[in-house]
């Protein structure tokens, strides 16, 4: 039997409806993503606020490409190839509505000529790599409308 | 009152991939500078050098490792790490104890020696380093990053190909006659686009390398260079180290997402508050500039510097581009040294690096590549986790 669990732990949930886990000022609503580590201080990053508590807050599922590129050689260790030989993916900047950008690869089977700055995408869970002990996945970018689809309307 | 310094003496070792142990270009380029100052190692009373974080220990303790090969003299010493600021941050140390008199002859050196390829992070299982997350979780390399602010002056300005590609013939045609420039030789359009794609909208040839080198710099209060004779000297004029103000709501190398900014965002991004920092602080405005070194670490980056640096509007620099007005002889040239295209990135020197350059084009002293009856030089660059730079030289 293998499992399949994130990447990860805290940063997204899985399941129909995934999203991000940001980490929320609990004094003045300041978001940061990602979320620090469970076990460590969290002084928030506003200049204006001293607040030391946090708790986690979702973050929207779809938002507009800010900037998008692709990887077309391998990365150095420790990213670790899925195919051999390597296979480029694609990376996009995404502004989602709290006013946040966050980076992501691109899911399977779409490249940087489905991308455009300002277009909606949704997040998705995808495997990321996997290894004896299972599956770990990862948050990924899906374009919500196809380009042409988009250009006929 | 002004809080100006003389540049008494600079130095570089040549750029290139020549494999000897750092320490030996740091030395070689301090013996230049300080030859070049008139000034003896005997009478240098501070010493800073920029961390490498590649070299091992001696890396670590860089001001200390210089001091002692170059002969322990007794000078008070500093290191800094401001990855690729490490050399403004350096200068800064240094030009603080002069301007309190608490030094008279500072010398400042960065060197480095670089592995091939894609810069990777440190070794180890380190899942609370935003630097290590980047390659395990999403492969995010630099030309990555590069590239996503490349994409945004296509799809937002209408930048081309074309556009990149001239910024490195630019450059690579300025490089040509520079003795410590890396790569020397002329580059078409074609080979550009002909190279291969690293990360879309970039290839190769548009993405600086990495490169050994080293640049020092000597530094004096300007009593003591009028003292010692040096009539005239370049003046550092500002020298701007600035942090962003939250929220920075650009993404920056290393990080995975901004700053969270639903409450709007700066009058200034982090980038533009470098050079504003600079000129505030000399008095001396965007107008006033005749000459610029910009961190090119890819060639649309060298774009983004030059709104930046508020030498004309966003979204405009292609069309000073494209009308020569950034070759030298043209309106306000950039990197006439040929930039990171023609030297490689050696990050704990390369800021220093700038800073030598713009000395020979304030002297008059560029051979090959001289801004005609330039006065006013300024340079820009960025480290990683929020390191601003850029320095303000005059003469």
């Amino acid at each position: 039997m293998t499992t399949s669990t994130p990447a990860i732990a805290g940063w997204f949930t899985t399941g129909d409806d995934p999203r991000l886990v940001a980490s929320r000022c609990t004094t003045c609503g300041t978001l940061v993503f990602p979320p620090p580590p469970a076990d460590a201080a969290s002084f928030c990053r506003n200049p204006a606020c001293d607040g030391e508590t946090h708790e986690p807050a979702e973050l929207s599922r779809t938002g507009r490409v800010w900037s998008y590129t692709d990887a077309q050689y391998q990365p150095p260790a420790p990213y670790v190839a899925t195919t051999d030989p390597f296979e480029p993916f694609a990376l996009a900047a995404v502004e989602l509505p709290e006013g946040l950008v966050v980076l992501g690869q691109v899911a399977t089977g779409y490249g940087v000529a489905d991308l455009r700055v300002g277009a909606e995408v949704e997040l998705v869970v995808e495997p990321l790599e996997s290894d004896e002990t299972g599956e770990r996945t990862i948050w990924r970018w899906k374009p919500v409308t196809e380009l042409g689809e988009e250009a006929d309307q | 009152m002004s809080n100006a310094i003389a540049v008494a003496g600079v130095g570089m070792h040549p750029w290139g991939k020549w494999g000897r142990p750092f320490v030996e270009y740091g030395v070689h380029a301090a013996r230049a500078a300080l030859a070049d100052a008139g000034i003896a190692w005997s009478d240098v009373d501070f010493v800073v050098g920029g961390e490498t974080v590649r070299n091992g220990y001696a890396g670590y303790v860089a001001g200390s490792t210089f001091a002692s090969a170059l002969g322990w003299n007794g000078a008070r010493i500093a290191t800094s790490y401001a990855a690729c600021a490490t050399g403004a941050q350096a200068l800064d140390t240094a030009r603080a104890r002069i301007l309190a008199g608490l030094c008279d002859v500072a010398l400042v050196v960065g060197a480095d020696t670089t592995p091939k390829g894609f810069l990777a992070p440190n070794a180890g299982e380190r899942w609370t380093d935003p630097d290590w997350l980047r390659f395990k979780l999403l492969g995010m390399t630099n030309p990555a990053y590069f590239a996503l602010y490349a994409r945004r002056r296509m799809d937002l300005y209408g930048a081309t190909s074309e556009d990149f590609a001239q910024v490195k013939v630019k450059n690579a045609r300025h490089g040509l006659e520079n003795p410590n420039a890396r790569y020397r030789k002329e580059v078409a359009v074609a080979d550009v686009l002909g190279s291969a794609i690293v990360s879309d909208p970039l290839h190769l040839l548009d993405i600086c390398a990495t490169s050994d080198g080293a640049a020092a710099v000597v530094l004096t209060s300007l009593d003591y260079a009028r003292a010692h004779g040096l009539a005239d000297p370049v003046r550092v004029e500002a020298v701007s180290t600035v942090t962003p103000t939250f929220p920075n709501a650009v993404i920056d190398m290393p990080l995975l997402a901004t700053d969270h900014f639903a409450a709007g965002t700066p009058e200034r991004t982090f980038k533009e508050s470098i050079a504003d920092a600079a000129y505030e602080e000399a008095g001396i405005g965007p107008e006033d500039v005749d000459v610029a070194e910009v961190y090119d670490l890819s060639t649309a980056l060298e774009l983004d510097w030059i709104e930046d640096l508020g030498l004309c509007k966003r979204g405009e620099a292609e069309v000073l581009l494209r009308a020569g007005d950034t070759t030298i002889g043209g309106r306000i040239p950039v990197n006439p040294s040929g930039g990171l295209a023609c030297f490689g990135e050696a990050v704990p020197a390369q800021a220093l690096a700038q800073v030598c350059e713009l000395t020979w084009q304030l002297r008059g002293q560029a051979v090959g590549r001289q801004v005609e009856g330039a006065t006013v030089g300024i340079t820009a660059n960025q480290g990683l986790f929020g390191h601003g730079s850029s320095v303000l030289l005059a003469r």
